[in-house]
């Protein structure tokens, strides 16, 4: 049964608590939100396996600390899409704002257009799969999780990384401090297939190139000084 | 200052055979390259990194003492000890929240962060406070069970870093604090060194173990008041407009900090002062960044007076608060709480003397131990160090902070009722007088025994 929310008429309020309300069990799975018209905030703190279609574009936060949800994005996305998501996923079907997926905990978070600067920043488990560019900064201070990118990455990639891994199929503009490329081995040949497939993307993982930390900033040392 | 010149004055016969046998001048120390600051430029000779310690300023600035109270006289008459009522309860985040947290006393317990302190540490802060009424504060490094378990009212924090940061804590707080700064760093993240990064602590921020962890010190997802004002929608979003949210600064510009908190949608503002503690950052940054408490409190009462919003969005301080009176001065230069850090260490046990061998190994002493970063704390408080956090007893630990929060309320009564006041939120401005002309100026009260408050023409 689908059921649909016109955001306009019944308000951001009205949209978010009867989302958040459905549980595991409910027989109400698929949600379609019609006029969305940049709003922010839309479809935050869900945590049950609905379907969430919205029919257009987002201003901030969509999605914001999903968890199980799926939420597709017929339209572009606003900053900070899925930030802190913690399971489920996230498709935007155009362009990403800023800080796309910020510090998301686990989940899945897919752009089928560009992401701008930031995507990534300070992940934590997270899955980012964009299928266009990325733009500056991103996976700064990232933790944990992946970010794959079948277009270009813009200046200072991965800046002051931890263990989050970066797949890059095009080309980077510049790494950001104490990252560096790392082999492609079987493992990740193997891992990134699986996110290409959930992602519903087509791309030969062989033609990706991977990076991460080079941990040399783990612990503090005087002669890296410049770096910090 | 050292007077190096020979006295004029007629010497006595016996000084005078002494001055005689002197040859020398009396060695003289600098008060500019003092014993303290050549130290520490051989401590940075050798080692090559600046000093990074816990605590707050150590340098003596205008506070809470340089203020006296009036008291009744003829034209104001005071309350009856234990007879007339004095009440002290507050009620924070009216604002918005459907669901205000309502304290006993305005004395709440302030952020401090599971890896700078032990899981046992966390809880006997939740007994303490539970005890006494108020409410505790989580902080960088998620909330814990020892403190969700123990603190009838727990206010979550939502940091630069994140960590830990899920949607079911953020439900199951009674509040959201989102920390813009601290005093002691105002534009400064959090600092956590390898030794205290256990595997918990670690698991708790998904870092490797080990590392020099070092925080965010900017919001990954927000810049600026018109992104704060979209975050704290998301926020009360995402918990249903029940919860207070409030926005937590640094003692830098109070003036235009709480007025953009206010117009972001706070429904409290806590403000630091440079006399607060944190677990670890640069004692450059401690030392030389963010002004005085004392100075903070009258910019930001302004600001929300201007705005209509004194007492609509409560003002809480912090920021070197150790007793009840200045808990009664902070209220009375129009503060709605205060909040408590390294007073609540010490009243668990942080540098108690009862300790002084283990510190003397350190190379300290009780009341100088400030490297709470590196886990060693012979009070077992700052630390990760499961043999050192069995020395401090979460249940005595929290009885000793119930107490002391008591005394502390007690001690604000008693002031208050001294003033004729019976809510401590009647204190006022009127009720105080500064003994420095510093304080004068911060608190903007009259210097003692005058009208004179400096800048206020006359
Ligand atoms: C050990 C310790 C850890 C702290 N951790 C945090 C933190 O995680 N987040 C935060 O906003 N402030 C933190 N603070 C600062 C306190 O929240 C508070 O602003 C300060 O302690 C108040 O000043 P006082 O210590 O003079 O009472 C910490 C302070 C201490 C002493």
């Amino acid at each position: 049964m689908m059921t649909t929310i016109d955001l306009t008429e019944q308000g951001l309020r009205y949209l978010n608590e009867t989302l958040q309300q459905q549980s595991a069990g409910t027989n109400q799975q698929d949600w379609t939100i019609i006029n969305p018209r940049g709003s922010h905030a839309i479809a935050v703190g869900l945590d049950a396996p609905i379907q969430v279609t919205v029919n257009g574009s987002t201003g901030y936060y969509c999605g914001g600390m999903n968890k199980q949800a799926t939420i597709m994005v017929k339209g572009s996305a606003g900053p900070g899409v899925a930030e802190n998501m913690t399971s489920g996923m996230v498709v935007v079907e155009g362009d990403a704002s800023q800080y796309a997926g910020a510090t998301g905990h686990g989940g899945t978070l897919v752009i089928r257009g560009n992401a701008a600067s930031r995507c990534g920043i300070s992940m934590k488990g997270i899955d980012i799969i964009v299928a266009g560019n990325i733009g500056h900064m991103s996976a700064f201070m990232a933790q944990k999780g992946n970010l794959v990118v079948l277009g270009d990455a813009g200046e200072a990639l991965g800046d002051s990384l931890y263990e989050a891994r970066l797949y890059v199929r095009g080309s980077v503009k510049s790494l950001g401090a104490d990252c560096i490329e790392k082999d492609m081995k079987d493992e990740h040949i193997k891992q990134l297939a699986e996110l290409l497939e959930r992602a519903d993307m087509d791309a030969d993982p062989a033609s990706f190139r991977r990076y991460g930390s080079a941990r040399q900033l783990y612990h503090f040392d005087v002669d890296n000084v410049s770096a910090y | 200052m050292t007077d190096q010149n020979h006295p004029q004055t007629e010497p006595k016969p016996e000084s005078h055979v002494e001055s005689r046998a002197k040859s020398q001048t009396e060695p003289v120390q600098s008060a500019t390259f003092t014993k303290a600051v050549n130290a520490e430029i051989r401590r940075a000779a050798d080692m090559g990194i600046y000093d990074i310690r816990g605590g707050g300023a150590k340098r003596s600035v205008p506070h809470f003492d340089d203020l006296l109270f009036l008291g009744a006289s003829i034209s104001r008459y005071p309350l009856e000890g234990y007879r007339e009522k004095c009440a002290t309860n507050v009620t924070l985040g009216t604002r918005f929240a459907k669901n205000p947290i309502k304290l006993d006393i305005p004395i709440t317990i302030a952020g401090m962060s599971f890896g700078a302190l032990s899981g046992a540490a966390k809880e006997g802060l939740g007994r303490g406070a539970t005890a006494a009424g108020t409410s505790t504060t989580t902080g960088d490094g998620g909330m814990t069970e020892e403190e969700r378990g123990h603190s009838d009212k727990l206010v979550y924090q939502y940091l630069p870093s994140r960590y830990g940061m899920n949607p079911d804590d953020l439900r199951r707080a009674d509040a959201i604090e989102v920390v813009v700064g601290q005093g002691a760093k105002p534009g400064g993240g959090g600092m956590l060194l390898g030794q205290k990064i256990s595997d918990r602590v670690a698991d708790m921020r998904d870092l490797p173990a080990g590392i020099d962890q070092r925080s965010a010190c900017r919001h990954p997802d927000w810049t600026g008041p018109d992104d704060l004002e979209i975050k704290i929608l998301e926020l009360r979003e995402i918990t249903g407009w029940e919860k207070p949210i409030y926005i937590k600064v640094g003692g830098a510009r109070p003036y235009f900090d709480t007025a953009l908190a206010v117009k972001a949608g706070a429904d409290v503002v806590v403000l630091d002062g440079m006399q607060g503690g944190t677990a670890a950052t640069q004692d450059v940054f401690i030392e030389h960044v963010g002004i005085p408490t004392l100075a903070c409190i009258r910019p930001a009462v302004k600001a929300l007076q201007e705005l209509g919003m004194h007492r609509k969005v409560q003002l809480v301080v912090s920021g070197g608060i150790r007793n009840g009176a200045d808990v009664a001065k902070a209220l009375a230069l129009g503060a709605d709480a205060v909040s408590i850090g390294t007073a609540a260490l010490i009243a668990m046990g942080d540098n108690d003397p009862k300790w002084e061998d283990d510190y003397q190994k350190l190379g300290t002493t009780a009341g100088a131990y400030d490297d709470w970063h590196e886990g060693r704390d012979p009070a077992g408080i700052t630390t990760q160090d499961p043999e050192l956090a069995a020395r401090l007893d979460p249940l005595l630990a929290g009885k000793r902070l119930a107490n002391y929060l008591k005394v502390m309320t007690l001690e604000a009564q008693t002031i208050a009722r001294a003033c004729g006041k019976s809510h401590v939120h009647n204190l006022e401005p009127e009720d105080l007088c500064a003994l420095t002309i510093e304080a004068a100026a911060m608190a903007r009260v009259p210097l003692a025994g005058t009208d004179w408050i400096p800048g206020k023409g006359i």
